[in-house]
């Protein structure tokens, strides 16, 4: 094992030492050290039998001979490094194929394996997607061969046989087509992206197993590595008319931007206190006793300080945001698949892969996503004949976009299809019973029939979209991350939906009211209005409910106090007494409107939504905690919680 | 079965650094490596529909952390909150979720090293106004009796207490 291991250390100085762009004019004294180092390896790779290697390190040795220069010296240079480094790796891992396999014992931390592959499968769809567009994509297919490179290694560290192999086999294809051997075909995609489903799962069974669930790793690959390895023996004679040659070592050799992982929890450490050293500052420049300091340089490190304190802030809130690009990504995945099952003709258009979202909602956009260019697919876009028939394009087009506004980031999920047809819609809301047969709807209440629970207009189950959720499932999980979608659509021409998302969960606007000593933060996209009432405002009905009168609309009137129960009233100094009704906050919950009397308003502010910590667990009707400016927490009201299961005797 | 709990526990507890504190008239302790600080009281933020001997949450630089009534979640007397009360804030075990518990305790006392051969069990005790399960064992140390906190199974168990509002005391307004 040693031997091999010094070998890949040999080779990472030899690879070192030729891609330094400086190689050519540098002097004798570096390139004899590096000779000497491909001697070694030379000499390493002959102890392990490994001949090719061997018989590479040699010819590169004899290419750094001093008398050889040229102006091609560096680019035969690089090119021999390269193919050094591939035929070790290759012998290497053939060499530890024949020895026996490690083996993955319980109790392996899985959480490397799992973080790096992840990366590179989802590095890997996206190249497949852009070689399928663009055969002669070099770059892609180098790109593809990196990651299944790289995931061979990795299985074969962690041991898993089936996993390693399927790598193995891929990227030997991709090696072919990387080599020009090889075309792009319609096959090869298939299979690469069979592949990374397999390992996908991999990953997935491992990432359980890193949970300490036991599940055991996917090693069901019979069907997949023989039709791999068919592929592999077909002697594919068509002669690529553009060949991926490789163009440029030094292009093929780029990184993506500089990255580090850092665990979610620092991250989260990092914003807390970034929050709290705001609050601190301001405390500090709200301070009387600093506030009569008249000397300036003191007021301009005071302000210096503060503009810091900011900047730091709002860096610290970046690092937990993303770029809706991967799920996006993602998402040309799935249509692909839907697509090949569906005999539509389509294309996926995307935009604003840019737009930066919290990481938590950008994961979460996933599924509502995934199920809306499935619906687009499958019931929006029409079969070729027909739309020709209607006079467009046999081909269909899917718009995915995402743009910013106003603190928010708006997707649109849109298709030129058939559209939504009303009437149709209408039928079936009546058969469900969902809305009453005398009802005179608009044509935008009609669409928004569809985010009804129960309701579905798909009359054939398919195999994509009939998996039993949906538009009602949609807008309840844009709900979860305070999000709205909303439906336009007109017949024979398409539908458009639209998702509209806060830029982070971390931060809400919110209402900061007092009830008796209490002050309670409300989210402020649920308040309809603020006002006093009058004496004839709120009346009582029945001796039991209170009903507000606003605007000849009768809103009823719910008391923190029954709300919040007596838990919080009877804790401590402060019983939770009748408030003085002095306003009345509007607010709008599980689609009721309720009118909540409270003393007094203390204004608008952005909160930092803080979890009241795992160990409280969730409570109903409490969305989270948040630190107020003068250092003090206050509860966020979920006022959906709050109102919805009980319903508190209120009339819908 | 019974055995090997209480062997497990020999082994491992009754040995190091403990942080006492008092109680009432009682005093009681906890390994250290447990006790992340000790914060002097202040304002608390009660949580609706929490249990009850959850007081609330306070600020703990920039976090929420909640605070527990330790004499209540005993099942102590209802005392008035001395001068020397403070809050001493926890590490759970990792088993249950890893954030911070804030606890409220009378005052602290001193950090003392205790001898495995102070340790004794006490399973016969159980004094009427003191929950069972939380005190199993108590050191004897220069004279003085210290009960030992049980202090995964006091943090433990939140999770359902808190969570799911209708079990604890709030079964009766559930129904209203």
């Amino acid at each position: 094992m040693r031997r091999e291991a010094q070998l890949l250390q040999l080779l990472d100085g030899v690879i070192g030492g030729v891609f330094t762009p400086a190689l050519a004019n540098a002097g004798m004294a570096e390139r004899r050290q590096l000779r000497q180092l491909v001697e070694q390896t030379a000499a390493c790779a002959k102890e392990l039998t490994l001949e090719h290697t061997e018989a590479s390190a040699l010819r590169l040795a004899v290419l750094l001979e001093p008398e050889k220069t040229g102006f091609d010296f560096q680019e035969r240079l690089e090119e021999e490094a390269e193919q050094l480094q591939c035929l070790a790796e290759r012998e290497l891992e053939a060499r530890l194929a024949a020895e026996a396999p490690p083996v993955a014992g319980p109790g392996m931390p899985w959480g490397d394996f799992v973080l790096e592959a992840r990366e590179h499968l989802a590095n890997i769809e996206q190249e497949i997607l852009r070689l399928e567009r663009a055969p002669e994509d070099s770059e892609a297919v180098h790109a593809l061969f990196r990651s299944f490179h790289t995931i061979k290694g990795l299985a074969a560290i962690a041991g898993i046989e089936t996993a390693r192999k399927v790598a193995h086999q891929t990227e030997s294809l991709l090696d072919d087509v990387r080599e020009g051997r090889r075309p792009v075909s319609g096959v090869l995609i298939g299979l690469a992206l069979a592949s990374a489903d397999f390992l996908g799962e991999v990953v997935s069974a491992a990432e359980q197993l890193d949970r300490g669930e036991a599940v055991t790793i996917p090693e069901d690959a019979d069907e997949l590595l023989s039709q791999l390895y068919g592929a592999a023996q077909a002697e594919n004679k068509a002669v690529a008319v553009a060949a991926p040659r490789r163009t440029s070592t030094a292009g093929s050799r780029k990184t993506t931007g500089s990255a580090v992982k850092v665990d979610t929890a620092k991250l989260d450490q990092l914003v807390d206190l970034a929050g709290e050293l705001v609050i601190a500052q301001s405390l500090v420049q709200l301070d009387p006793e600093l506030a009569s300091i008249k000397e300036p340089k003191t007021i301009k490190n005071l302000n210096h300080l503060g503009r810091i304190t900011t900047e730091l802030q709002k860096t610290a809130m970046s690092l937990r945001v993303v770029p809706i690009g991967q799920t996006f990504r993602r998402m040309a995945r799935v249509f692909r698949d839907i697509l090949l099952e569906s005999n539509k003709m389509a294309v996926l258009e995307t935009s604003g892969e840019d737009a930066e979202l919290d990481r938590t909602i950008v994961e979460q956009l996933a599924d509502p996503l995934m199920h809306m260019i499935r619906n687009a697919v499958d019931h929006g876009l029409e079969f070729p004949d027909e739309r020709e028939r209607a006079g467009k394009p046999a081909e269909g087009r899917v718009r995915l976009a995402a743009s910013h506004q106003s603190g928010h980031v708006v997707i649109e999920v849109s298709d030129d299809g058939r559209g939504l047809d009303q009437e149709r819609i209408l039928h079936k809301a009546l058969e469900r019973n969902l809305v009453k047969e005398q009802a005179q709807l608009a044509p935008a209440e009609i669409l928004e029939l569809i985010f009804q629970p129960g309701f579905s207009t798909s009359e054939e189950v398919t195999s994509i979209s009939g998996r039993g959720v949906g538009m009602d499932v949609v807008r309840r999980e844009l709900e979860k991350l305070r999000g709205r979608v909303e439906v336009r659509s007109e017949a024979g021409k398409g539908t458009t939906f639209l998702l509209r998302v806060p830029l982070t969960l971390a931060i809400i606007d919110a209402l900061v009211v007092r009830h008796s000593n209490h002050r309670f933060i409300l989210p402020l996209n649920a308040v309809r209005e603020i006002l006093q009432p009058g004496a004839q405002t709120i009346y009582t009905v029945e001796d039991r409910h209170e009903v507000a009168l606003l605007r000849d609309r009768v809103v009823p009137v719910v008391r923190m106090e029954s709300l919040l129960g007596d838990s919080v009233a009877s804790r401590r100094e402060g019983v939770l007494r009748p408030s003085s009704d002095s306003v009345l906050v509007v607010v709008e919950a599980g689609s009721k409107r309720v009118a909540l009397p409270v003393d007094e308003v203390q204004g608008k502010q952005e909160v930092v939504i803080k979890s009241l910590g795992e160990w409280m667990g969730r409570i109903r009707g409490v969305a989270g905690g948040a630190i107020l400016g003068d250092g003090s927490v206050g509860i966020i009201l979920d006022l959906d919680g709050l109102m919805g299961k009980e319903g508190y005797g209120l009339a819908a | 079965m019974e055995m090997m709990a209480i062997k497990a526990r020999q082994e491992t507890a009754g040995i190091g650094k403990y942080l006492a504190f008092w109680l009432g008239r009682e005093e009681f302790a906890v390994p250290v490596e447990r006790i992340r600080e000790i914060i002097p009281w202040q304002e608390i933020t009660p949580v609706p529909q929490a249990a009850a001997y959850i007081l609330g949450v306070i600020n703990l630089r920039g976090r929420v952390v909640p605070v527990m009534d330790l004499r209540q979640r005993l099942g102590m007397h209802m005392l008035e909150r001395g001068a020397r009360a403070c809050i001493v804030v926890m590490q759970p075990d990792k088993g249950c979720a890893r954030s911070p518990i804030g606890v409220v305790v009378d005052g602290v006392s001193e950090v003392l090293q205790i001898q495995r051969s102070e340790v004794e069990e006490t399973a016969a005790l159980g004094n009427g106004s003191m929950q069972m399960g939380y005190v199993n064992q108590i050191a004897k140390n220069r004279g003085k009796v210290k009960l030992l906190l049980e202090i995964d199974s006091v943090l433990a168990g939140q999770k359902d207490a808190a969570g799911e509002p209708g079990t604890l005391e709030l079964a009766g307004r559930g129904s209203e």
